[in-house]
């Protein structure tokens, strides 16, 4: 099964971090990346900055506005897509992101007949 | 008893095990329990024409495993595509399925099942719902009332439950060994909930509530047959035991709530003690007592006394102060704090009470206004008892409870002329 794991940041406790901090959070997705692709379960993965548009379309007129279309303070920060046999595999790799320690990681699965399924 | 009363109750003992296997051999709660649906029809059309067979639960089984094969075959003709579409996500069935009765895995079905039903993925509500319908076998209708909310929601929450089960994946199996321990508490604390469902609560339907009691200690049972090796679901079973025991002496004729200390122990149940007291051994000996084990051993305690005065408060007490260690809360403080008053009389308790009525957390719980009345009443201090008392009565939600409170009150107000309640 593929799940997509989506990558939330505590906006507060990610200020709160020391330098040294941001360095541990960054090696540590170097190795999650490492591990993860070692296993052979990562399919897809992305990070951006937080400039986000959202569209919308009403009676066939595009609206776009500036922000979320859900507000969070804890904003998706970045993406991945892996496979997992199970539930329990996609929790114990999702539980391996460091974000998960400053925020939090949804595990949501892909159904296999979706367009967009990363094979 | 005639022969379809008799077929339904080989098939009330045999369902768990049935639909354990038959989900895992097909892959999905709802087609399991469909092809046992129809496998029960069939038993109820044969049996009494052909006569019962040897091995009636591998008759079932094969009988709902073939019913499930050729639905399955039905509905992929029919509907390939549409369902290809549709169910995409659901894992494959299992083509050759081995012939079940003698698959040495048969004996772990139903604790695969019940490690799904507890999964941490899954609401706790909907954990309850799921293990007492698919291991415990009581209607959606049954648990609804058990937990007084309309069929409907039940069924939903059902439904939800399994459709979660399937689309994100949640696997059917015993946890590796590294996961137990934290799994095997959700387990527990699951069964748990159903027994103090069944047990605490006064309202609601009684013979429902009794079932649901019956059905966590036929549960915790089985946990302790799957994993003889540990010894959290021995504590469980016994501390299940060990209150149950007091079930019949807890309530009075006209419905009113005994106390532990004016209970007729006459009336306690001599063989769910036995088998809780042989527990809660096993328990203790097995190593570190675990939060189950402690509160089994003071209920241990209270069942080889035969009374209050001879009861060994001082070891409750100790048992108490062991659990806070384990596990943190106001509330064991506070019944140690019974024990102690117990143990060395009513000031030394109400000492350690006062104490914990000051730091507040507890303002809200009526027991711990009720434990201090009572050390006052003790200690004669009438006008702080009565205050004590109308400090719980404020607090107090259940209604056999209030009116014990009541009962207490009118005792020390000297107005009043009630009779004793003893009398």
């Amino acid at each position: 099964m593929q799940y997509l794991l989506l990558i939330y940041n505590d906006a507060n406790k990610m200020k709160a971090l020391a330098p040294a901090d941001h360095e541990a959070m960054a090696k540590g997705y170097r190795a999650w990346i490492q591990s993860v692709t070692d296993r052979g379960s990562l399919r897809a993965t992305g990070n951006w900055p937080a400039v986000i548009t959202t569209v919308r379309v009403d009676e066939g007129k595009t609206m776009t506005t500036d922000g979320p279309f859900a507000e969070a303070r804890e904003g998706v920060g970045g993406f991945c897509v892996i496979e997992a046999n199970d539930l329990d595999e996609a929790i114990e790799i999702a539980a391996g992101i460091p974000s998960a320690a400053v925020g939090a990681v949804e595990v949501r699965p892909l159904l296999a007949s979706a367009p967009g399924a990363v094979r | 008893m005639d022969e379809a009363s008799a077929i339904e109750r080989v098939f009330k003992e045999e369902r768990g095990r049935i639909l354990a296997t038959l989900i895992r051999v097909l892959g999905d709660f709802d087609r399991a329990e469909d092809a046992l649906a129809a496998a029960l029809e069939a038993a109820l059309r044969q049996w009494p024409r052909d006569g019962r067979p040897d091995n009636p639960r591998a008759w079932l089984l094969r009988a709902a495993r073939n019913r499930a094969v050729d639905d399955q075959r039905r509905s992929s003709r029919e509907s390939r595509r549409a369902q290809a579409l549709y169910d995409a996500s659901a894992p494959p069935l299992a083509v050759v399925a081995p012939e079940p009765e003698e698959d040495p895995a048969v004996a772990d079905d139903r604790l695969r099942l019940v490690f799904t039903c507890c999964h941490p993925a899954l609401p706790l509500e909907a954990q309850v719902a799921l293990t007492l319908r698919t291991l415990g076998g009581l209607s959606t209708e049954e648990i609804a009332r058990a937990f007084l909310v309309p069929s409907a929601t039940m069924a939903q929450r059902l439904v939800r439950a399994k459709q979660k089960i399937r689309a994100a994946g949640i696997p059917y199996r015993v946890p590796e060994q590294s996961e137990l321990p934290e799994r095997l508490a959700a387990v527990t604390a699951v069964i748990y909930l159903v027994f103090n469902e069944g047990y605490a609560a006064t309202s609601g339907d009684t013979l429902v509530r009794r079932e649901l009691a019956a059905e966590a200690i036929r549960l915790g049972r089985l946990l302790c047959v799957l994993l003889p090796n540990q010894s959290r679901p021995r504590g469980l079973l016994a501390l299940m035991l060990l209150q149950d025991a007091r079930r019949e002496a807890r309530v009075g004729a006209d419905g009113e709530l005994v106390l532990l200390e004016d209970q007729d122990r006459a009336r306690w149940d001599r063989d769910e003690i036995a088998e809780g007291l042989q527990l809660v051994d096993e328990a203790l000996r097995a190593g570190p007592p675990d939060a189950y084990a402690l509160q089994a051993a003071v209920a241990a305690l209270h069942a080889q006394a035969a009374s209050t005065r001879e009861t060994d408060w001082a070891q409750i007490a100790a048992l108490y102060v062991a659990l806070h260690a384990l596990a943190p809360s106001p509330v064991v403080r506070l019944n140690h704090a019974v024990a102690v008053a117990f143990a060395e009389g009513p000031a030394a308790g109400l000492l350690l009470l006062d104490g914990l009525a000051a730091e507040g957390s507890l303002d809200e719980y009526h027991l711990l206004h009720a434990a201090r009345a009572d050390l006052l009443r003790r200690l004669d201090r009438r006008a702080d008892a009565a205050a004590a008392y109308r400090a719980a009565l404020d607090r107090v939600g259940n209604e056999a409870e209030r009116r014990f409170l009541e009962r207490q009150l009118s005792t020390i107000e000297p107005h009043t002329n009630e009779p004793d309640r003893s009398s």
